[in-house]
């Protein structure tokens, strides 16, 4: 569903990724991993349309999107989960959700909203609530939801568990894990790697922009060391296997 | 109902029209412009030009609106490139270039500046009545942008319009939207004003009438199309019934704005959403 060939990004004359090739597949959840600034969040963004494509291409469904504007990806079935949530605070969680529908035809918007609410009964009980006034994991949860309006086919989720209690953690994956089996891709970037290997099928390590790892989630789970230096986790003693 | 009774009600008609098409643009939709006046010169301008050449006056209010509208999705592409501050500068920037242009073109008329050709020909009451109607049209526009999808993505563009586009909401073409219609608006206003002025001077355009529009959006509550209502009534009425306010117009508008914005930025329509509940509380 999603192919990233030889993707460079980043900011004017800053290349922040350099290089990556990486496959997402229906039903399928890849884990973008590594340390702070590798460049894991920019390429969300520039798969998103929101970090400028230096150099390569953004296959969707076989179509390069690479020069595509934001709103177009988002039409063509790609929904991004960012860090942060970044909710709109001062509407309520009904208006954000419909927010997240904009790029849907209005008259599938009631049943896109029961989709969402079947998914997190928490949501249903704070419809009319200030979407800034909800505790982390029901932002988390929003954030999700409002993302799932927009009918994707590919979501792409940025740091899922950044700043949640362990429980609400849980109750993110669960969701990730009920959308993965409904058969939705997902691009997950995640510093849990724990949690983000539990649900993933394959993992991608990137190290100042450039992959230097890529295994199936088992492999990965298997050998956390090699995942851990280059997360750089590791000591001085602790080379990789 | 006598000729000064008439001509309050025109001017106040005149001035919701404007003060309703700048919340459009700062209320609705987040973007900040301390220029308008130059857009509701530009239809004024375009309207009394269109007089000379001896058309009807309501394809000189089509035309204003038009040319100001095409003006204003002009100065709109400016909205992508700069936000807040900046913006409010650039705009401010575009009012001052519009009377120094204005000013050295004797086509209009420059400092002199330019008398009305033909009238509207409806009389003290029909242009009253027309001017009202057409601001009572203004009224019902904006409560419908408001409440339909547009007023909805301009919501969430002037809440952040970073995370608006994160979902997918074509920002760019929300703010040139909102530039073009407001503006649109505040040309056909300008052309209303050509026809009730008879006669119009760069100086009618300036940074004070920009000024003067933003205090009325401002205190009415940003976004409130009701607020911005009662508040341009109430504004524009002031200085005419109290004649020694016109003196001090500058003074009462810049307080006016100082206090609103330190002590309830969301203007009157904020101050009434607190009064009601207090009313129904035991």
């Amino acid at each position: 569903m999603l192919r990233l060939e030889r993707l460079s990004c980043g900011y004017g004359p800053m290349r922040v990724v350099h290089g990556l090739d990486l496959d997402v597949g229906a039903g399928e959840v890849v884990a973008l991993v590594g340390a702070n600034g590798a460049g894991k969040s920019s390429t969300l963004m520039a798969i998103a349309g929101h970090v400028e494509v230096q150099d390569g291409a953004v296959r969707f469904e076989g179509r390069d999107l690479a020069a595509a504007l934001p709103h177009r990806r988002v039409a063509a079935g790609i929904a991004l989960v960012p860090e942060g949530r970044r909710l709109f605070a001062d509407l309520s969680v009904r208006e954000n959700l419909l927010i997240g529908g904009y790029a849907r035809p209005r008259e599938r918007t009631p049943a896109n909203q029961e989709t969402v609410l079947a998914l997190m009964p928490r949501l249903a009980e704070r419809l009319e609530q200030r979407a800034g006034s909800l505790s982390g994991g029901e932002q988390q949860m929003l954030a999700i939801g409002r993302a799932l309006m927009a009918e994707p086919k590919l979501l792409l989720v940025d740091e899922l568990s950044l700043g949640l209690m362990p429980k609400n953690v849980d109750l993110c994956y669960e969701a990730i894990a009920e959308l993965k089996r409904r058969g939705l891709a997902i691009l997950l970037v995640e510093q849990n790697t724990q949690k983000a290997f539990a649900v993933a099928d394959r993992v991608s390590v990137l190290e100042s922009g450039r992959p230097v790892w890529t295994g199936t989630a088992a492999e990965a789970r298997e050998h956390p060391a090699l995942i851990e230096a280059y997360l750089g986790l590791a000591t001085a003693t602790d080379p990789p296997s | 109902m006598g000729a000064y009774e008439l001509s309050l009600v025109t001017l106040v008609g005149i001035n919701v029209i404007l003060a309703l098409s700048l919340n459009l643009i700062t209320g609705f939709c987040g973007q900040i412009s301390l220029g308008h006046a130059a857009f509701y010169g530009t239809g004024a301008y375009a309207c009394a030009l269109i007089s000379q050449a001896g058309l009807p006056f309501y394809a000189g209010l089509a035309v204003g609106g038009l040319v100001a509208g095409a003006v204003g999705l002009v100065v709109g592409l400016a909205s992508l490139r700069v936000r807040h501050d900046f913006l409010a500068i650039t705009t401010m920037g575009v009012g001052f270039l519009f009377l120094g242009i204005v000013r050295q073109q004797e086509p209009l008329g420059g400092e002199i500046g330019l008398t009305i050709a033909a009238g509207h020909g409806l009389g003290g009451l029909g242009f009253a009545l027309f001017v009202a109607a057409l601001a009572a049209a203004t009224v019902w526009f904006s409560l419908y942008v408001k409440r339909s999808w547009m007023g909805f993505s301009f919501d969430a563009v002037a809440d952040d319009e970073d995370t608006a586009r994160l979902v997918g909401i074509d920002v760019a073409r929300y703010k040139l939207t909102a530039f073009a219609l407001g503006t649109a608006l505040a040309g056909v206003a300008g052309g209303l004003y050509t026809q009730y002025s008879g006669i119009i001077v760069p100086d009618a355009f300036g940074f004070v009438v920009s000024i003067t529009i933003l205090a009325m959006v401002v205190v009415g509550g940003i976004g409130s199309t009701f607020g911005v209502l009662g508040a341009t009534v109430v504004l524009t009425l002031l200085p005419l019934v109290f004649q020694f306010i016109d003196d001090y117009k500058l003074l009462l508008y810049g307080g006016l704005l100082f206090i609103v914005m330190r002590f309830f930025p969301g203007g009157l329509a904020e101050l009434l959403r607190r009064a009601r509940p207090a009313r129904r509380s035991p």
